[in-house]
């Protein structure tokens, strides 16, 4: 078992470091000067922030019906919920495509299908199915009987949920927060076919990534995924250790 | 006064059936049974935590069967405490008194008057997290009786505590019931309890409720 875990970790080291050793310092910093990669940086901040946000906002109240209330159709919903996880994420991509020729959709697509928002869209649509998941199972952890004695000491069930329940479930939000942001980071397919993949508009760090590769410049390619690897990984440990200072406070 | 009247409740295995239990006003009532007989249930009745499929509820004069948690006054102890992780000492007395019309000032004098009571004032700003099951147990105790109920209910408040404690967490629940005179029904499985606090005794046992001897 050490063995097969201590394969794997090395492997996600091995490939992280061929990447560093097949760039060098120079083409990084010239790639990373350049006018189109910095838009698709900036761009990609503010659209992983607002799809993350966005993840959140539905997430948590979704993740607290699926946990605490038990209806007819449950576990259909339940599946719905998971469709984004498994789609290939070309046919999120395509489905949203095809959803914003139908009406009232339609009616909003020349300011969505191959603007920002669709970007911004596309990322939200697969990243909030992890968000969710993630905020079903914080929630599931926090047993039943807070409510139930806030209840019983003059809440409601929204002051219960707010007062009581919301902020037991912060590492849980963390956790929702940092998964979401890190599958919108990644995002490529659904962006591709939705929102397209047109320089300084609608480009994120894997369409520069994949625009690079296109162009033949690998180096350039490989810079931008360094980019995406640092990100990445100062997301993790920013929340990791946010998460520490909470658990410690 | 705490009235049961042919209560039905059906869940799976589990039934109580046509249960009537009657604790006059004042009373510091002692509830016994073994394990699994529904002595919780009947908290969580009295509560409004879950509901009855036939019978009705009365707390003082009203009739509060259909009446959500938060109408019914009635203080509630849990076995486990349920002290919230997130809130120290001084907010988890104050809570129930943040949701009602109080000034904060109101709100922090009957906060420290009761942490003067309950001997908390040493433990005001500290997580449920760090307080030994003692002091945890106080502090429910603090929290339920901070909006000064007319009724309490505890389920199994000594449970886990170490001989001493447990003599002192008697003296304090003989204590409350003096000072505030309110009816109080005590949920436990330990006869040794029972016969030291009890006014009156019930023991609950295939989903009846009968007076102990």
């Amino acid at each position: 078992m050490v063995v097969l875990g201590g394969f794997y970790v090395v492997m996600i080291l091995l490939m992280v470091l061929a990447d560093f050793a097949y760039t060098d310092l120079e083409s990084l910093k010239r790639t990373l000067s350049e006018p189109e990669i910095q838009y698709s940086l900036k761009l990609s901040l503010l659209s992983c922030t607002l799809s993350t946000l966005m993840s959140l906002v539905v997430a948590v109240p979704i993740g607290y019906i699926m946990s605490r209330f038990t209806f007819r159709g449950q576990s259909v919903v339940d599946a719905i919920l998971d469709i984004p996880i498994v789609l290939p994420p070309l046919v999120v991509g395509i489905s949203l495509l095809v959803l914003f020729n139908y009406p009232p959709f339609h009616w909003l697509s020349r300011w969505v299908v191959f603007e920002v928002p669709a970007v911004v869209l596309a990322q939200f649509m697969v990243a909030c199915a992890f968000a969710v998941r993630t905020m079903r199972v914080s929630f599931d952890q926090i047993p039943v009987r807070f409510e139930q004695v806030a209840l019983t000491l003059g809440c409601n069930r929204s002051q219960a949920f707010w007062l009581v329940v919301f902020p037991q479930s912060r590492r849980g939000l963390l956790a929702a927060g940092t998964l979401a942001w890190a599958r919108s980071l990644g995002e490529f397919g659904p962006i591709l076919v939705f929102a397209g993949s047109t320089r300084m508009r609608t480009e994120v760090l894997p369409t520069s990534v994949y625009l690079e590769m296109q162009s033949g410049d690998l180096k350039g390619m490989l810079s931008v995924s360094i980019l995406m690897i640092a990100l990445s990984a100062a997301v993790l440990i920013l929340a990791r250790a946010l998460g520490m200072q909470r658990i410690n406070a | 006064m705490i009235k049961l009247d042919q209560i039905e409740l059906h869940q799976g295995d589990f039934h109580l059936q046509q249960l009537c239990l009657d604790i006059p006003k004042g009373c510091y009532a002692v509830l016994m049974g073994k394990s699994g007989c529904g002595k919780t249930t009947l908290l969580e009745i009295l509560a409004g935590l879950r509901p009855v499929q036939a019978g009705s509820i009365w707390l003082g004069h009203q009739e509060v069967t259909h009446l959500k948690p938060a109408a019914r006054q009635l203080g509630y102890v849990p076995q486990d405490r349920a002290l919230f992780p997130t809130m120290r000492v001084r907010e988890q007395l104050g809570f129930s008194l943040r949701l009602r019309p109080f000034s904060k000032e109101e709100i922090s004098k009957r906060v420290n008057e009761m942490a003067r009571w309950l001997n908390l004032e040493h433990l005001m700003e500290r997580l449920p997290q760090s307080l030994s099951g003692g002091e945890a147990q106080r502090v429910a105790l603090g929290r339920a009786l901070a909006s000064r109920p007319g009724i309490l209910c505890l389920d199994e408040p000594l449970s886990g505590l170490d001989q001493d404690l447990h003599d002192e967490a008697c003296s304090l629940l003989e204590s409350i019931h003096q000072e505030t005179g309110m009816t109080i029904l005590h949920v436990t499985h330990s006869r040794h309890e029972a016969d030291r606090l009890a006014n009156r005794l019930w023991v609950i046992d295939e989903g009846q409720v009968r007076p102990s001897a």
